[in-house]
């Protein structure tokens, strides 16, 4: 189809920048890498050449400077797309995300805001060295007046990121680092933005819903298939985004067999799964037909690449917990 | 050191400050002491949570604010230039509601270019860099002038903010209001170095050292770094040498960490004797007149704090705004539950 190019996700958040640039003169991107290598994974690759070195800038190795720094480019009128090289390194720039950025509307009572995305890759299974895979998605949770997007597909990675630059509020976005080039798929072309607080089931299945965000969705219709053999019909519900959180979506999925199973790539304990449970139990206490499962990261530090197969979720442990959850 | 103006009140040279100029700047230091002493009274009585006076810092803060246009640059503060953002255009009532619980109407009004005070030390540093920034890629001319202290220049936001500022070359002043005192901490234990103005080198900036008790060599010094950032030359560190004579703020005893012998020798510098002494030396100020401005600003004060006093206090609703410019669905049934339970049983 003409209008629905096959893109990575990767091609498709490159695309979704350049389309916002193109639009929105105040857009700008910075971070380490970003602009005359075009990035580490190469999502920025051409942006400087368009854009030139004003709007694409190569800044020094300074996390707390990208993001805090942002926040007065926002104040100053830009739009900033900041990028953190990955996830796992924003534990330098934390103060500046949560305390700072997000609260800034909070502290001025409105008079400023910070219209900030930052862009940082995630997520384990590709064997990178220690902080490079590390999930502390549910961290940023605790840090009120920040958002938390997590897409799974290359048509919710350019709709979701149209949709954060374009927030009011800062928008923490997350990119799935393995599946930057293994998932090609469907993009709209032109103007297409994904709400916050929307949830996608991107499978059907009456028996058991698996829960999930980011790469694990694909973890999940991984596990779904093979269930599938067994006679086991599992829909799959992608979040998309953690904060705001979709409740009625989350509910109407899990009411649906009662039965659910929650998989993430953090640690289990205090892990977003726990919200997940905590608020199903709360708002579907009575359709709920067995105790719901966490299938997650353990809680040991991220291992190196050659182990982190015995630390992170996998289709074989969602299949057997989503198993005894039907069979409960 | 630069040092223009000394504590016989005589200057150096001619004076780089308007006599007007000096008039306006004295009445801001007497109204910047008047406040300390409304504010620590009032939190004795209870009414005012923590306050942290500026007195002994009023040259640092005044000199280098009085070098700035409100209507073209920002101020970005750190918890102790309350003088500054006063003459950059916050109203007075807006500082007594920031100590007096009320944060709604603490609010930096629309059009006043200053950010809200920042509690947590260094901070803000990056997001003055930032803004600096922008206004060079808006082309918007003015400069971005950042208030710090010496603790701050140990965080790791210090570093970072002066290596990108310089990097960038931003048209940002770096205010280091070395006060002497982080809490209890002196600045000797806060760094091995002979000086922090030095460390600018290492960020590919100049960098001063100014007598910080002395209004017109923070005065002249900080013009000299805003010309510098207008003419595109990047930024500037000045360290503005002063002495915190009062306490960290209000739950705080000096005593127990400083003697008293450093604070009266401390009193000899102090910084509004000596802009006194210069302005009556020149004959633009006398006794009659300082009796005649303190009563104007008493005045002042009085009417700030009853207007504060008068406003309706914030109710369960405030902790929800402007959490998100839109309240998301969670946060809406939160309010909900919030104001049913501050409702009168």
């Amino acid at each position: 189809m003409i209008n629905q190019p096959e893109l990575s996700i990767l091609e498709a958040i490159r695309s979704a920048l350049m389309d916002e640039m193109s639009r929105d003169e105040r857009v700008m991107v910075l971070g380490m890498d970003v602009g005359q290598l075009g990035g580490v994974f190469r999502v920025t690759r051409g942006l400087m050449e368009r854009f030139g070195p004003e709007r694409v800038v190569d800044t020094p190795l300074a996390e707390g400077a990208i993001v805090g720094a942002s926040l007065g480019l926002a104040i100053g009128g830009m739009v900033p797309v900041a990028e953190v090289q990955f996830l796992g390194f924003t534990h330098q720039a934390f103060h500046q995300i949560g305390p700072q950025l997000a609260r800034y509307r909070f502290r001025s009572r409105g008079r400023f805001s910070a219209q900030v995305t930052i862009r940082a890759p995630f997520g384990g299974g590709t064997r990178t060295p220690e902080f490079h895979p590390d999930a502390i998605e549910a961290q940023f949770v605790q840090a009120p007046g920040l958002k938390i997007v997590c897409p799974a597909f290359p048509d919710d990675a350019k709709g979701l990121l149209l949709e954060a630059i374009r927030d009011p509020d800062p928008v923490l976005y997350l990119e799935p680092q393995r599946l930057y080039r293994s998932i090609r798929g469907p993009v709209p072309a032109g103007d297409h933005t994904v709400p916050f607080g929307s949830s996608r089931l991107v499978r059907e299945g009456k028996d058991v819903v698996l829960i999930a965000w980011s790469a694990a969705v694909h973890l999940c219709l991984a596990a779904a298939d093979q269930l599938a053999e067994e006679g086991v019909a599992a829909s799959v519900l992608d979040l998309r985004t953690l904060v705001p959180l979709d409740v009625a979506g989350l509910i109407a999925a899990v009411v649906e067999s009662g039965k659910a199973v929650v998989v993430h790539e953090a640690p289990v304990t205090g892990g977003f799964g726990a919200e997940i449970v905590a608020t199903i139990q709360q708002e579907a206490f009575g359709s709920l037909d067995a105790p719901i499962r966490r299938v997650a990261s353990r809680d040991t530090p991220y291992p190196p690449g050659s182990l982190e197969d015995y630390f992170l979720p996998s289709v074989r442990r969602i299949v057997a917990a989503t198993r005894a959850t039907v069979e409960y | 050191m630069i040092e223009l103006l000394g504590i016989d009140g005589k200057v150096r040279g001619s004076s780089p400050m308007s006599l007007d100029k000096v008039v306006d700047a004295l009445r801001l230091m007497l109204l910047s002491r008047a406040v300390d002493d409304r504010l620590i009274k009032l939190q004795r009585m209870g009414r005012v949570g923590v306050y942290g006076p500026v007195h002994g810092q009023e040259a640092a803060v005044i000199g280098s604010a009085m070098a700035l246009d409100p209507q073209r640059d920002w101020i970005v503060p750190a918890s102790r230039e309350h003088p500054a953002m006063l003459r950059h255009g916050l109203p007075l009532k807006n500082m007594f509601a920031t100590y007096m619980g009320n944060f709604d109407a603490a609010a930096v009004p629309d059009g006043v270019r200053l950010l809200p005070r920042q509690q947590s030390i260094g901070a803000q540093l990056p997001h003055a860099v930032g803004l600096a920034w922008a206004l060079k890629l808006r082309r918007a001319g003015g400069v971005v002038a950042v208030y710090f202290g010496e603790g701050a220049s140990s965080e790791g936001d210090f570093h970072e903010a002066s290596n990108l500022a310089g990097v960038m070359r931003v048209p940002l002043v770096m205010l280091l209001i070395n006060n002497h005192y982080a809490i209890s901490t002196p600045v000797h234990r806060q760094t091995a170095a002979a000086e922090l103005a030095a460390r600018a080198e290492g960020y590919g900036f100049p960098g001063f050292v100014v007598d910080g008790n002395d209004l017109l060599a923070v005065y002249a010094t900080t013009v000299d770094a805003v010309n510098r950032a207008i003419a595109g030359d990047g930024p500037t560190l000045i360290e503005c040498r002063t002495y915190r004579m009062g306490f960290h703020n209000t739950s705080d005893n000096p005593k127990e960490y400083r003697d008293t012998a450093e604070v009266d020798e401390a009193e000899q510098r102090d910084p509004i004797e000596r802009v006194r002494r210069f302005a009556i030396r020149e004959g633009v100020w006398s006794a009659d007149q300082e009796a005649a401005a303190l009563n104007e600003i008493r005045s002042a004060i009085d009417t700030a704090q009853r207007q504060v006093e008068e406003l309706p206090r914030p109710g369960a609703a405030a902790i929800f705004e402007h959490v998100y410019e839109t309240l998301p669905p969670r946060l809406q049934q939160q309010r909900a539950e919030a104001l049913d339970d501050a409702r009168p049983s």
